[in-house]
Parts: C-alpha cells; sequence; structure tokens
C-alpha cells in the first residue's frame, strides 16, 4: 500500500521523532511511504483566524502537493481535520472542489488509518509505563476519530493507561486563542495539568503536536516530571522504557 | 445598548472574573452538575441523535417559514381576544408595555423569568415610570435583590453565587435570619414572592415557544412562577423573541423534551404550562387581558444570513455548560446578558462589532458546544464566520495580524520559501534558547512564553530525516 506521509509544519520542526516512528512503523506494517517534500502547513492558522482568502490559496498548494497520492497519513487529527475542510472553501461543483473531495477521502489521521484502513488494532508494541492519554478535540469531535487510539494503546505490552479525568476537556491550545487570549489559555491548561496529575502517570500521551506541544510547555514550566510523547512513539516501541 | 453588562473593556471584564475564586468555584460546580445531567438524560433516550436531528428540521422549518407561523399565530391570538403588538426594536416594545401599564394604572408587576426583557432592558423602561417590577423566578430575584447583578447565565442566571453569598444577600437585604441550606432558602424567598403575586397589577412572562396552530404560548420551569404570574394578575403581557415558535403541538412536544433536557437533563421540568389567550367565558382561571409582545430587535437582519441558524436556539445553555472559556471567565466577562458560544454568535448579531468584536475570539473552537447543541446550530463554525466578516467587510483585524497572515500565505503556498524558513527556525530562536527549551520567546511569542515553555525548532528537520534515509536507501 503506498503512502504519502503528511508530517504538519510542527511536526517538521518540533517534532521529529514522531514523525520518524509514525513513517517506521507504517512501513514495518507494510506500507510504502513517500513524502511529498512540497508540503507545507495546512493552513489552520488562517482558516480559524478569518483569513478564508489566504487559506484558499495555501489549500490548492497542498491538493496539488497530494495530486498523485494514493493515501495521505497526516500525524496530526487537527490538520487531518483541516485538509477534510477544504471542500467548503470552494464553490459547489468546481473543479477545485472535486479536487477537495479527492484528498479528503484518501486522506487519513495516523492511528485511524491503522485501525480503520489497514485492519491492525495489535502493532506488536511494548512499553513500560504508567501514562494517561489526551483526546484532542479536533481529532475526537470534528474527525471523528475516538476509538482508535484506545485500541492500538491497550495493545501495547507493558503500558498502563490510566483514565484523564475530564478527557473531553480542551487544552486550551486553539492555535491563536492561545497568543490572543493568552490568560484564559493559561487556566485552561493549568486546569488539564491538574488533571493529568490527578492520575499520577509519568507519561502523558497524544496523537497531536500542538496540544501536546501546548501541555508539554506547561508542564516543564512547572517543572512537573511527566514525559510527553507522540502516540506514534510508543506503539513504535520495541520494549524500551 | 441595553444588553450590555459590566465594564465597557473586554480585556478588564475577563481579568475581573479570572480573578474571582468564588464565582470560579461556583460556576465549576455548576457545570459538573449540569454536565453530567445532561449526558445522563441524553443517554436515557437511546437515540438522542435523532432527537437532535429532528429537532434541527423542526427549528429550520420553523425559521424559513417564520413569517407565515407569526401570522398565523397573531391570528390565533386577536381570535381569542387578546392583543398584538409587533415591535421592531426594543424601544418599541418597552414604549407598547409601558403604555398598557399606565392605561391600567399599574403599581406592581410581577415577572417571570424572560431573556428577552433583559436584553430589552424593560424592567428599567417601567422602573422610569415608577413602576415596581419584581422578578420571581428564584435566580433573578437573588439577582434583583442584590442591587440588579446582572444574570450570568441564561437558564440560572445566579450560576455564579455560591448558597453561602445567597444567605448573605437575603440577610442583608430581607432580615433573613437562617443558614445557607438551600431548603431554606427557597422557602423563605417562596413566602416572600407570594405576596407579590397576590398584589400585582400586570403579570410578565416570556415564552419558551409560541404554538403557532393554536395560539398558545408554553412556559417551561421548575418553580411555577410563570403559572403563578399568568393566573393571578389580571392583565398579563407575554413578550417574546420573534423566532420562539412552533408550528404545533407535536412539535413543541419534541422541542420542549430536548430542551428540558439539555438544559437540566430533567425528563421534564416540575411545570410546563401552556396558556392560550385570556379567560373566556366560563372558564375560572386567567388574565382578563392580554397583550402579546413580538419583539424583532435585529433578528429580522439575521435571516437570509450565514448566521440563521443562530435563530434556532431554543436557550437551554447546553452550549455554556459545557464551554471551558465559560468556566473560567464566567458570565459576566462577556459583557453580554447572552454569554458563552451562543452569546459569542448572538451578541455581535443582535448589536454589532464595534461593541463585541473580542467575543467570537473568546474561543479555542473547541467544538465542545456543537457537540451538545439540542438542535445542531454549528457553534463554533458561526464563530469562524464571525471572524471572517471582522478581516473581510468588517476591517477590524489588527495591521500586524493581516501583515502575519499575508506572510504565512506567502511562505506555506511556496514549497521553496517554506523549506528556507523552517531551515532557519532553529538559527533565529537559538538566541533565546537554553537547553532546546525557549522560556522568554521575542515578538508575539512571549504571549505563548508568559504561561509556557517552547521547544526549540531542532536543527535536524522531519524533512532531512527522510531525505538522507531515502538516499541511503534504508527503508524497508
Amino acid at each position: 500500500m503506498k503512502v504519502s506521509f503528511f508530517i504538519t509544519c510542527l511536526g517538521d520542526i518540533f517534532y521529529v521523532n514522531a514523525g520518524k516512528a509514525a513513517v517506521e512503523l507504517l512501513e514495518r506494517l507494510g506500507c510504502e511511504i513517500d513524502f511529498p517534500r512540497a508540503q507545507t502547513c495546512c493552513g489552520q492558522p488562517a482558516y480559524n483566524s478569518g483569513y478564508r482568502k489566504e487559506t484558499i490559496e495555501v489549500a490548492k498548494h497542498l491538493i496539488e502537493t497530494f495530486d498523485h497520492s494514493e493515501y495521505v497519513v497526516g500525524i496530526s487529527g487537527s490538520c487531518v481535520y483541516m485538509i477534510h475542510e477544504y471542500v467548503h472553501l470552494f464553490e459547489d461543483g468546481s473543479e477545485w472542489q472535486k479536487r477537495a473531495i479527492d484528498l479528503k477521502n484518501k486522506t487519513y489521521e495516523f492511528t485511524q488509518f491503522i485501525v480503520d484502513v489497514l485492519g491492525i488494532e495489535d502493532v506488536g508494541a511494548s512499553y513500560q509505563a504508567v501514562a494517561t492519554y489526551h483526546t484532542s478535540c479536533h481529532m475526537t469531535r470534528l474527525l471523528g476519530v475516538k476509538e482508535a487510539p484506545f485500541k492500538l494503546l491497550s495493545n501495547v505490552k507493558g503500558l498502563k493507561l490510566v483514565d484523564l479525568p475530564n478527557r473531553q476537556d480542551c487544552c486550551g491550545f486553539g492555535g491563536t486563542f492561545s497568543v490572543k487570549m493568552s490568560n484564559i489559555s493559561e487556566q485552561m491548561v493549568d486546569e488539564k495539568v491538574s488533571h493529568i496529575q490527578e492520575t499520577e502517570a509519568d507519561l502523558l500521551l497524544g496523537a497531536d503536536g500542538s496540544c501536546l506541544m501546548n501541555i508539554g510547555g506547561r508542564l516543564t514550566r512547572k517543572g512537573i516530571p511527566v514525559k510527553v510523547k507522540h502516540i506514534a512513539e510508543i506503539l513504535n516501541s520495541r520494549g524500551e522504557a | 445598548m441595553p444588553m450590555h453588562i459590566g465594564e465597557k473593556d473586554f480585556k478588564a471584564r475577563v481579568s475581573k472574573g479570572l480573578q474571582d475564586d468564588f464565582m470560579r468555584g461556583a460556576v465549576r460546580s455548576a457545570q459538573g452538575r449540569l454536565q453530567n445531567n445532561r449526558a445522563n438524560a441524553a443517554e436515557e433516550l437511546g437515540d438522542w441523535e435523532e432527537w437532535r436531528t429532528l429537532g434541527q428540521q423542526i427549528r429550520q422549518h420553523t425559521v424559513e417559514h417564520l413569517d407565515y407561523y407569526l401570522h398565523q399565530l397573531s391570528e390565533k391570538v386577536a381570535e381569542l381576544g387578546g392583543h398584538v403588538f409587533f415591535a421592531e426594536t426594543g424601544e418599541e416594545a418597552n414604549a407598547y408595555i409601558q403604555q398598557v401599564a399606565k392605561d391600567k394604572n399599574a403599581k406592581k408587576i410581577a415577572k417571570s423569568k424572560s431573556m428577552v426583557t433583559e436584553e430589552i432592558s424593560m424592567n428599567d423602561a417601567l422602573e422610569d415610570i415608577g413602576c415596581e417590577v419584581i422578578e420571581t423566578d428564584l435566580g433573578e430575584y437573588i439577582l434583583q435583590i442584590d442591587d440588579h447583578d446582572p444574570p450570568s447565565h441564561i437558564v440560572a442566571p445566579a450560576l455564579h453565587k455560591n448558597k453561602e453569598q445567597i444567605r448573605d444577600v437575603f440577610h442583608e437585604r430581607l432580615g433573613y435570619a437562617k443558614t445557607e441550606q438551600p431548603e431554606e432558602l427557597a422557602l423563605f424567598a417562596r413566602e416572600k414572592l407570594r405576596e407579590e403575586f397576590l398584589s400585582a397589577d400586570i403579570g410578565i412572562t416570556g415564552c419558551n415557544f409560541a404554538v403557532a396552530e393554536s395560539g398558545s404560548f408554553a412556559l417551561v420551569t421548575n418553580e411555577g412562577n410563570a403559572r403563578m404570574v399568568s393566573t393571578l394578575p389580571k392583565t398579563q403581557i407575554t413578550v417574546m423573541g420573534m423566532e420562539r415558535i412552533v408550528p404545533g403541538w407535536e412539535e413543541l412536544d419534541i422541542v420542549v423534551s430536548l430542551l428540558t433536557r439539555a438544559a437540566v437533563g430533567q425528563k421534564l421540568t416540575s411545570y410546563i404550562t401552556a396558556l392560550t389567550g385570556p379567560k373566556q367565558i366560563g372558564e375560572a382561571d386567567g388574565p382578563e387581558e392580554f397583550h402579546l409582545v413580538i419583539v424583532d430587535n435585529g433578528r429580522s437582519r439575521i435571516l437570509g444570513t450565514e448566521f440563521q441558524e443562530a435563530l434556532h436556539c431554543i436557550r437551554c445553555a447546553a452550549c455554556i455548560n459545557v464551554c471551558p472559556v465559560y468556566r473560567h471567565v464566567g458570565g459576566h466577562a462577556y459583557g453580554s446578558i447572552y454569554p458563552g458560544p451562543i452569546g459569542a454568535v448572538l451578541s455581535p448579531l443582535l448589536s454589532d462589532y464595534d461593541e463585541y468584536k473580542e467575543l467570537p475570539y473568546a474561543s479555542s473552537l473547541c467544538g465542545a458546544c456543537t457537540e451538545v447543541c439540542p438542535v445542531k446550530i454549528p457553534l463554533h463554525e458561526q464563530l469562524i464566520m464571525h471572524r471572517r466578516k471582522i478581516v473581510e467587510d468588517e476591517k477590524k483585524s489588527t495591521l500586524s495580524e493581516r501583515l502575519a497572515m499575508k506572510g504565512f500565505e506567502q511562505i506555506v503556498q511556496s514549497a521553496n520559501l517554506y523549506r528556507t524558513a523552517t531551515k532557519m527556525a532553529p538559527f533565529l530562536t537559538t538566541p533565546f534558547s537554553k537547553n532546546n527549551v525557549i522560556s522568554k520567546g521575542p515578538g508575539p511569542l512571549r504571549y505563548w512564553t508568559d504561561a509556557r515553555d517552547l521547544p526549540q525548532p531542532t536543527q535536524e528537520r522531519f524533512r532531512d530525516w527522510f531525505k538522507q534515509r531515502s538516499e541511503r536507501g534504508d527503508s524497508e
């Protein structure tokens, strides 16, 4: 199966290890990975700020970038959802909208792809840790991927997964929200951090680099020794702690 | 604008909210309770999603044919002997209500809960002509005796107060001498209010839903006060926002079920009162005179626009009860009698962007509101739509943001520029970094690093790793 990997802009410069792990795992599961080098950002910062015209230009660029891909797999639920939203940027019935629909139909979030397309729930991973998992809002509510990460994590040997209280609550990232309304965002991430502490887990997992960057940044600022990893890093593990 | 509450400056209101630990504690515990109740009540039905779809269809159909149903409603009310007044503005509505009060020589007016009368500041208008207005909803009553503290929630207006604060208000204003037990507080208010119902000249109610086919009005309460207000005084005035209408009783059944479950997690509230016109010949109860005031006040401007779905709202506050922003800042921070996600959508529409331009940004777009809305209003998408209007039509975004977005567009639609920018990122940020962590960011990044660390961009980007690996032929 041929898969074009979508690293996302944050993944490209901040979460290189998550990207490496995802590629290695997908290859082990039988996929042939390519990386279209023209790929950039999904355009979400502009879209969510109300800059539609600018978003359209970005969308066209990504549509062209992945034109010849069989599948596109991204490691952020939020960015994958943004790609699905491209359909609504173009006029109904237009050529660009058709291409946006094509891209939507072949673009998946990483855990969703493994469970729903490859039909695999046990990737043979093992990792010793007590972990909790942050469910990202866009991935669960908007993209609708709710179960896949839990199915995959439940089969990781040695991993003890503790429920995160109030896991449905946003971590307070919200893109430009975290900068524009930084004092409200801070209270939201603080609340998330206190729920993480309640679990007594020593590892926080998630499937969205942006949320992890937000929560992780608050954890280190407060000197709380909880490690933060992308789910791909755990699923690609073979016994190391 | 009458619907405005609190200080003018948004940031000042937010800071005040964030610093109010009592309020935040009260809101946090109320939200938790209401969220659980709602989720259980929805689950109990077994097919909640189908109910939501039905609710959406009913609201969409009704709002699309609003002219037809409003006509049908007003004909019915007139047939029954009631008076109907269409008010284009809040001022027109208030002037009509003032006139009725003058005609009746009214001194005391008992009122049940109504957001639209808050929206048009009806109480002020009546007090201006010397009437005494008594709020009879317990929450509204508490706020009224506490120096007219504004509501912070559309269903539970005094949600920002805890029971100790309520005890103190009752003690200071009314000489209450018992404990903060809710039962004792409620009993005390009940005794006080009973006198008011019996001595009021006019009763004023809001309207949860008008039923077009029969000219009836459904009032949903847990206290029974709307029933007292609408049966004891000789004259009744019902004030409704022009979209608060359903075609018939079958539709009413569905929207009321959605309302009570979504709002408070109840199958039904203790009282659901349906009133049809003034007292008819042979009837024992009801007002002798009935006035219906239908308020537009900006609603017809929303019809036919991309915001029309905002008029589908049934005022259940489920979106407010799940909103994490509301939880931390409280209702007053929104500066509008309509707070939370629906308030952030509605307030700029009913007023304008000058007054409420910050509200569409007071959301992380987490979508919790959209997920719980019982009539499927895409609330977070409406907030993005507002942002788009502010950027494109109102030109109210800042120059720095416009430049940043233009730059963003230029860079990310060009593979080359993007590659250069991401390659530069680790070098540009090195002066601000210590142990691969940026704790004091430059420029707008400082808003991020005020609260959290930022990892330093890695020297080896993912794309560099992938390229080298492919060249080495590592992949399986």
